[in-house]
């Protein structure tokens, strides 16, 4: 019998149907996937099992008896509990706590602190956490402070534990470390849901997973049946090689070089860029792979090392400096740093046009007239729908504020583009009209350098593939070597630079 | 039905208005209507004019507040900067006065020059404070015009600074060019220089996106530090315009001048639609927002409002522009 199931379980807004009749079951110390796109209905589903949203039709049996959560308190009351993403923490408490907050062991009307403290310290024990049970929340590193949230789950009698993307900011020793946690779940019995998009990571410990698109249900398979392209076709509706344009790299003179470039967390990193070519970074999250390019941008203070673009020295330049010297940047994330979310697309774009190159260099005047027709241009390349244009980018899809985020890059001339997750929370049809564009600068002899976590991303566009582990290059591969495998082997890899 | 598809369709356009502009031409529909009818003086071509002349000050001290808010910060230390010009810019004329009893001129310039390099370093201060140390702007500008207010007391010893050449007040307190008060003109020509350097010029395009997101901004190649100094010192260095003003209309150089303009100055800006977070607002609206507040003032005297009673009205009336800007924030976020 399923510990948890779902039947025909539909959830609609006015307008749209966020999850289409999904039947979804749990057996008991198995480890369900959950796998899709943003949008794909995945929070939506895990919302309802955790409480958090009451269903517009179909079931959740509990035990093969149906239930209804009145909350997220009443799921958690009837053993299912829920790691979100953003974790439910007081940060300037401490850890027990955090662990007792509304659960307070009392002695008469006063908190008694000595028995909480100690009651912690064996939850925490017995799951295998060492974290001080006195030590304050804020000061903890995401992964402890995850711990701190699944140990919260251990209160009541735990069935079901429900974890949203637990590896979004772990490094990999972390991720190590909760695989093994969850592998020691499974061994008690209890049922994890797992939500996740990263098919490496998950392919380590699924059992089943259960694919969704555009909030319906594409179908379960048991993790030995599939690999990772058919689930990737199975996610997206498409084979791989409709998604990813053939890019004709021609590697011509080089542009920029860097030498033994030093920050925190980034050990002497030494490798050059040439024009037209497509360099992919791979590694995983906290492997360095960003922070090597935001100390090439400056965003991040150098220890030691150089830079230099186009035979100038950069090392010591501002950011403003390093871009309008012909470095772009585009963040991987859009809301916090890339976009002014209150503004109107051509807004955003104008901002770049301003700043940019394109329409003549510096000058104290704006021509207006000139940034309103560049953007218009602009939006017609990346094709954003004009009644898109005039909208804030907060009423944007994921999808279309990449676009946005991508046309800011159109507004100079730059001869370095650099692009930092470039896809993420993006549709997959969104995706493909993005890497056109990727296609088309790298095609016009600029230089790109594509950082991503999403492996057949950076396996499909480029020509060379640096791979970053702990904050170490720990291989440049070409050719035949630009294989899945070749890469996996050097993300973990702990002996230091190869290159 | 009509007369429901009629009503929705007001609605829909008074929240087109509000979206847009903000919560001004509501508050200002409701001012004139109220003060029509409790007065008769009220609304005449005399008063309006009067309105007008006495908005001046407040006009130019609320660009330079717009100016910081829109930049994502504010400037609690305006008053302070008017009142250290004015202390520094008197001594300064009677100081030089007594070297060059023959230049009246010279004289004059070397106070504005020294009145405008005190507010300076106050713009000064406040900005490196804010871009490079990172200070939120509240408790810097609040050090600061306690620092200001200090000097400027601490300089006069709290006696206002008399015997400032006699052609300072009647040139720029109650001097005429072409039958138009002199400060008026000052004014005119600091919202046409002001609208120019917001929507025409680069770094008021930068302004905009500091404000907006800073991040952003920096990864679009604007040095962020700069444009925050750069918009703490031209509001201080427009305050001290203010404070000459000022000074040359009371004839002395007081320490007390402009004790409640900051509080004035942010309610005419946040009426006039200047988001409190930040890269948005309109050069043309401030001016309007603070005409709107003048008005009041001038209403309420009308009306015999005691001015404890105004100050209770215009502190109530600023809270509830800031509710109404977080009601609007949301509505352009979300859209209709």
């Amino acid at each position: 019998m399923s510990l948890i199931e779902t039947r025909k379980l539909t959830k609609r807004y006015p307008g749209v149907v966020a999850l289409d009749a999904v039947d979804f079951d749990l057996a008991e110390g198995e480890v369900h996937v959950l796998f899709g796109e943003n949008g794909a209905g995945k929070s939506t589903l895990i919302s309802m099992l955790a409480g958090a949203k009451a269903p517009t039709s179909g079931d959740i049996l509990l035990n093969g008896q149906p239930v209804a959560f009145a909350s997220v308190a009443d799921a958690q009351a009837k053993g299912i509990y829920t790691v979100f993403q953003e974790f439910s923490l007081i940060p300037t408490l401490t850890v027990a706590q955090n662990i007792f907050l509304g659960w307070e062991p009392c002695r008469g009307p006063f908190v008694d602190h000595r028995a909480m403290r100690r009651r912690a310290a064996g939850m925490l024990g017995e799951l295998g956490f060492d974290i001080d049970p006195n030590a304050v929340v804020a000061g903890l590193s995401r992964a402890q402070q995850q711990m701190v949230e699944i140990t919260k789950a251990f209160h009541g009698d735990l069935k079901v534990l429900i974890l949203d993307e637990p590896t979004a900011s772990l490094t990999d020793r972390e991720v190590d470390h909760l695989f093994k946690f969850v592998l020691s779940l499974k061994r008690r019995g209890i049922g994890i849901v797992y939500i996740s998009h990263r098919i490496q990571e998950f392919i380590r410990i699924a059992d089943r997973i259960t694919v969704l698109r555009d909030g319906a249900k594409v179908g379960t398979v048991p993790m030995a049946d599939t690999d990772d392209a058919a689930l990737v076709e199975m996610m997206t509706g498409r084979a791989i090689d409709e998604i990813y344009p053939r890019i004709d790299a021609a590697p011509g003179a080089e542009v920029l070089k860097v030498e033994g470039l030093r920050s925190k967390g980034l050990h002497s990193a030494s490798f050059t860029l040439r024009a037209g070519e497509v360099l992919g970074v791979a590694g995983l999250v906290g492997s360095g792979k960003s922070r090597l390019f935001r100390t090439i941008m400056g965003l991040l203070p150098r220890h030691g090392g150089r830079v230099e673009l186009l035979g100038n020295d950069i090392s010591d330049a501002s950011t403003a400096q390093i871009i309008t010297s012909g470095l772009y940047y585009l963040s991987p994330d859009r809301k916090a740093e890339g976009l002014d979310l209150a503004k109107t697309s051509n807004d955003n774009l104008g901002l770049n046009l301003v700043m940019g190159d394109k329409l003549g260099k510096g000058g104290w005047f704006v021509n207006w007239g000139a940034v309103r027709r560049e953007t218009q241009a602009i939006s017609d390349h990346v094709e954003l729908q004009p009644s898109y244009r005039t909208k804030p980018v907060s009423q944007l899809s994921g999808g279309n504020q990449q676009k946005v985020l991508f046309g800011k890059c159109f507004g100079q001339n730059a001869e370095v583009y650099i692009f930092d997750e470039p896809t993420v929370g993006v549709d997959m049809g969104t995706r493909s009209a993005l890497y056109l564009l990727i296609k088309e600068l790298a095609e016009a002899g600029k230089a790109v350098v594509v950082i991503s976590s999403d492996l057949p991303e950076v396996l499909n566009l480029a020509n060379r593939i640096l791979v970053m582990a702990q904050g170490r290059l720990s291989a440049e591969l070409t050719g035949a070597d630009m294989t899945e495998e070749q890469v996996l082997r050097f993300f973990f890899d702990e002996s230091g630079a190869v290159v | 039905m009509t007369s429901e598809v009629k009503r929705n369709g007001a609605v829909h356009a008074l929240r087109t208005v509000f979206v847009r502009v903000g919560v001004l031409p509501f508050f200002l529909v409701g001012a004139l209507v109220i003060f029509t009818a409790l007065s008769s003086k009220f609304l005449t071509g005399q008063n309006l004019v009067n309105v007008a002349r006495q908005s001046v000050y407040l006009v130019l001290v609320s660009m330079g507040q717009m100016l910081v808010l829109i930049s994502g910060g504010f400037d609690l230390s305006v008053g302070t900067a008017i009142a250290l010009t004015s202390v520094v810019s008197a001594l300064g004329m009677v100081w030089a006065a007594g070297i060059f009893p023959d230049a009246v001129w010279i004289a004059i310039l070397i106070g504005t020059f020294m009145g405008f390099g005190a507010a300076l370093m106050v713009g000064l201060v406040n900005g490196l404070g804010v871009a490079f140390f990172n200070v939120s702007p509240f408790i810097m500008t609040l050090g600061v015009s306690s620092v200001g207010a200090g000097f400027a007391l601490f300089l006069t010893g709290g006696v206002p600074v008399s015997g400032l050449p006699f052609a300072f007040a009647d040139t720029f307190g109650f001097g005429r060019l072409w039958g138009v008060p002199v400060p008026v003109l000052v004014a005119l020509a600091c919202i046409v220089l002001m609208w120019l350097f917001m929507s025409r010029t680069r770094l008021g395009t930068q302004v905009y996106a500091v404000g907006g997101n800073i991040k952003a901004a920096h990864l679009s190649a604007i040095n962020t530090r700069r444009t925050l100094t750069l918009a703490y010192v031209i509001c201080a260095l427009i305050a001290s315009l203010t404070g000459l003003l000022l000074t040359a209309r009371v004839e002395s150089g007081e320490a007390n001048l402009g004790g409640s303009i900051a509080l004035e100055s942010i309610a005419a800006c946040v009426i006039a639609g200047v988001s409190l977070r930040g890269g948005i607002g309109r050069v043309e609206n401030v001016v309007l927002g603070a005409f709107f507040i003048a008005l009041l003032q001038n209403g309420m005297n009308l009306a015999q409002v005691s001015s404890y009673m105004q100050m209770v009205l215009l502190g109530s009336l600023l809270i509830l522009a800031v509710i109404f800007d977080q009601l609007r924030y949301r509505l352009i976020l979300s859209g209709d």
